[in-house]
């Protein structure tokens, strides 16, 4: 039997603003931002938000600035994973250059309800929702973002390509030598 | 393979004669740029990966601009850890107090960002540099982090929404109004994960500093970049600011759009976004004279020395309203200076606004100008969400500067039309 964890849910538009308000930005500190995470949607998020907990929201969800403190609010804050009908482009590529979880599902975005007891399958892609006895299918990652994920994160990705001599290149279409739109003197 | 703008130049970047919606690259850098507040995220970062040195000095833009001139002992402590690396990497463009400006402003006025470079900030509001023919998309630290030390940054290549401009703005309608038009009609997610290309007959009227404005909330509409077709306006602009070697792109004419949306541009009239997001736009004569409490004239999208012309000519021989704070801020000390040249300056103070050195500041509620719960205010910024300016329980209104100007003489939401008439088409380009 599976065991479920508590869905958190939000509606569409989830900005960053509400995630981690600006206000706060003056620190880079995990556990700090973790601590006003959601704040200004649902003060009541960061102090009861349980390790393991997960957020299931709507459409566009961490549209507006590109601030990774966002994502790393929630991080910090111990939720495991993200589920929305959509991400906004700069959110979704900074949860998982930092190793947070998330998967886009409308209909699970549809049907979970706050307090909910929720699971997620990492390897299929799949979301049990155990209170109502749903299954839901989340889009996979595509390969190239798989390997991101599998290096643990954009830092390790680059760290070890950084570190492959170049005629071992890994087979990344990476272009070293060709000429660019213009140049800096 | 037929390609859109975007497309061509991120091929050319990832040395790949063609490239199609959906594929992901790795796309070499032409400038990477990070601010106060995402920078010392991304240095952090950068220790990580081991390498000792970025991968090019001369191509890394870092800004203190978001709470600087420091404004608390935090801030100071994060410009502090930009300012240690920046020295220590000899990062040649990082731009100190004094010689700074509010990043989307400053890069492109100092000549970093030219037609069909390839730009990423640290930043949402990069896709400003769209303006100039540029590709240009906000990322994140790490994104940032890795790109400084690899110069390279991945990228799912995006499919694309055109938009044909045809016609003129008329009378007080300005860039701001089209792109919060725009936003209105098709959402703030209306273009996720795509890019907007600008073409059309009607370019030709829009000022290269109406172009940044355009570009700039490109974002707000969930956009991945927002792109103009280079014209002879961007080339002479480009020509102005550079004389480096620059490479134009052009979308194929058989390029495929998702959609393909028809703008007339003599139908827009002066806007504002209502609170909470930056779709919910109305006519300003249609909102009901709403009284406010502030008005805020700067930012990345309107603070350019057009927009405060714009401003000043609204406040020329007039008071700000009673009970209303009116700041101004210029977005770089370039155009703060020829403000002061123009007399702009001179006319804000005496109507009554405060004139501030060049900052993000209120528009993002750092400092220089926070709301209280309930207050109000208009402001010729791009985002107007929960809690943006200051209290969660305050409202921020998106507008033009005439606009924005002419609600501050007003104490309420007016168009600006009801406080003096626009001058000709193009005055502010070029009036002294
Ligand atoms: S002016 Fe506002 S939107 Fe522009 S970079 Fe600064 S905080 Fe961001």
């Amino acid at each position: 039997m599976k065991q479920g964890r508590r869905a958190w849910k939000y509606p569409d538009n989830v900005d960053t603003d509400v995630i981690v308000p600006a206000r706060y930005l003056t620190t880079s500190d995990p556990a700090e931002l973790a601590a006003h995470c959601m704040e200004d949607i649902d003060p009541d998020f960061a102090s009861h938000v349980a390790q393991g907990d997960i957020i299931v929201a709507g459409e566009n969800f961490g549209c507006g600035s590109s601030r990774e403190h966002a994502p790393i609010a929630i991080k910090a804050s111990g939720v495991s994973c993200v589920i929305a009908a959509s991400f906004a482009r700069i959110f979704y590529r900074n949860a998982i250059n930092i190793g947070l979880p998330i998967l886009e599902c409308a209909d699970a975005a549809a049907e979970i309800k706050g307090g909910d007891m929720v699971s997620v399958d990492f390897e299929t892609g799949e979301i049990y929702n155990l209170t109502r006895g749903a299954r839901y299918r989340a889009a996979p990652f595509p390969p190239f973002v798989r390997d991101i994920v599998a290096a643990g994160g954009l830092i390790p990705y680059i760290a070890a390509k950084l570190r492959t001599p170049k005629s071992a290149a890994p087979s990344a279409p990476l272009a070293e030598d060709t000429p660019q739109g213009g140049t800096l003197q | 393979m037929p390609m859109t703008m975007t497309q061509k130049i991120l091929a050319d970047h990832a040395g790949l004669a063609s490239v199609e919606a959906g594929q992901l690259i790795e796309a070499k850098v032409d400038l990477v740029l990070g601010n106060d507040v995402t920078a010392p995220v991304a240095i952090k970062e950068f220790e990580k990966i081991g390498v000792a040195e970025v991968f090019d000095r001369r191509r890394i833009a870092l800004v203190p601009d978001h709470f600087a001139p420091n404004k608390d002992i935090k801030s100071a402590e994060q410009c502090k850890i930009m300012r240690e690396f920046a020295r220590k990497q000899g990062i040649e463009h990082y731009f100190e107090i004094g010689r700074m400006g509010i990043e989307h402003a400053l890069l492109p006025e100092q000549g970093l960002v030219l037609p069909g470079e390839l730009v990423v900030g640290a930043d949402s509001h990069t896709c400003t540099y769209g303006a100039v023919g540029a590709f240009s998309t906000g990322v994140g630290s790490t994104d940032m982090a890795a790109a400084m030390a690899a110069g390279t940054a991945w990228f799912k290549v995006p499919q694309a929404i055109r938009f044909v401009l045809h016609g003129t703005l008329e009378g007080w309608a300005t860039g701001k109004d089209l792109i919060l038009s725009i936003i209105g009609e098709i959402g703030v997610d209306g273009a996720l994960y795509r890019s907007m290309e600008f073409v059309g007959p009607g370019l030709a009227a829009l000022s290269m500093e109406e172009r940044f404005t355009v570009a700039n909330m490109a974002i707000e509409a969930g956009a991945k970049n927002g792109i103009f077709a280079v014209d002879e306006r961007t080339r002479a602009w480009a020509a102005s600011v550079s004389s480096r070697h620059y490479r134009e792109y052009a979308a194929d004419s058989d390029a495929e759009y998702e959609r393909t949306i028809v703008v007339d541009l003599n139908r827009i009239k002066p806007q504002i976004a209502f609170p909470h997001l930056p779709s919910n736009v109305r006519p300003a004569a249609d909102a009901e004279k709403t009284p406010i409490d502030q008005v805020v004239i700067g930012s990345c999208t309107n603070g350019r020395i057009e927009d405060l012309r714009a401003a000043a000519f609204v406040l020329k021989g007039r008071s700000v309203a009673e009970g209303v704070r009116c700041i101004v801020i210029p977005a770089t000390q370039q155009v703060y200076r020829q403000a002061l040249r123009e007399g702009l300056v001179d006319t804000f103070i005496e109507a009554g606004a405060a004139v501030s050195t060049p900052t993000c500041g209120p528009c993002l509620g750092g400092h220089m100008g926070i709301l209280a719960a309930g207050e109000r205010a208009v402001a010729t910024t791009n985002r107007n969400f929960v809690g943006r300016m200051g209290h969660p329980g305050s409202e921020v209104y998106l507008a033009s500067p005439a606009t924005a100007a002419a609600c501050a003489v007003a104490g309420c939401i007016v168009d600006p039309g009801e406080i003096v008439a626009a001058p000709p088409r193009g005055y502010f380009e070029t009036h002294l």
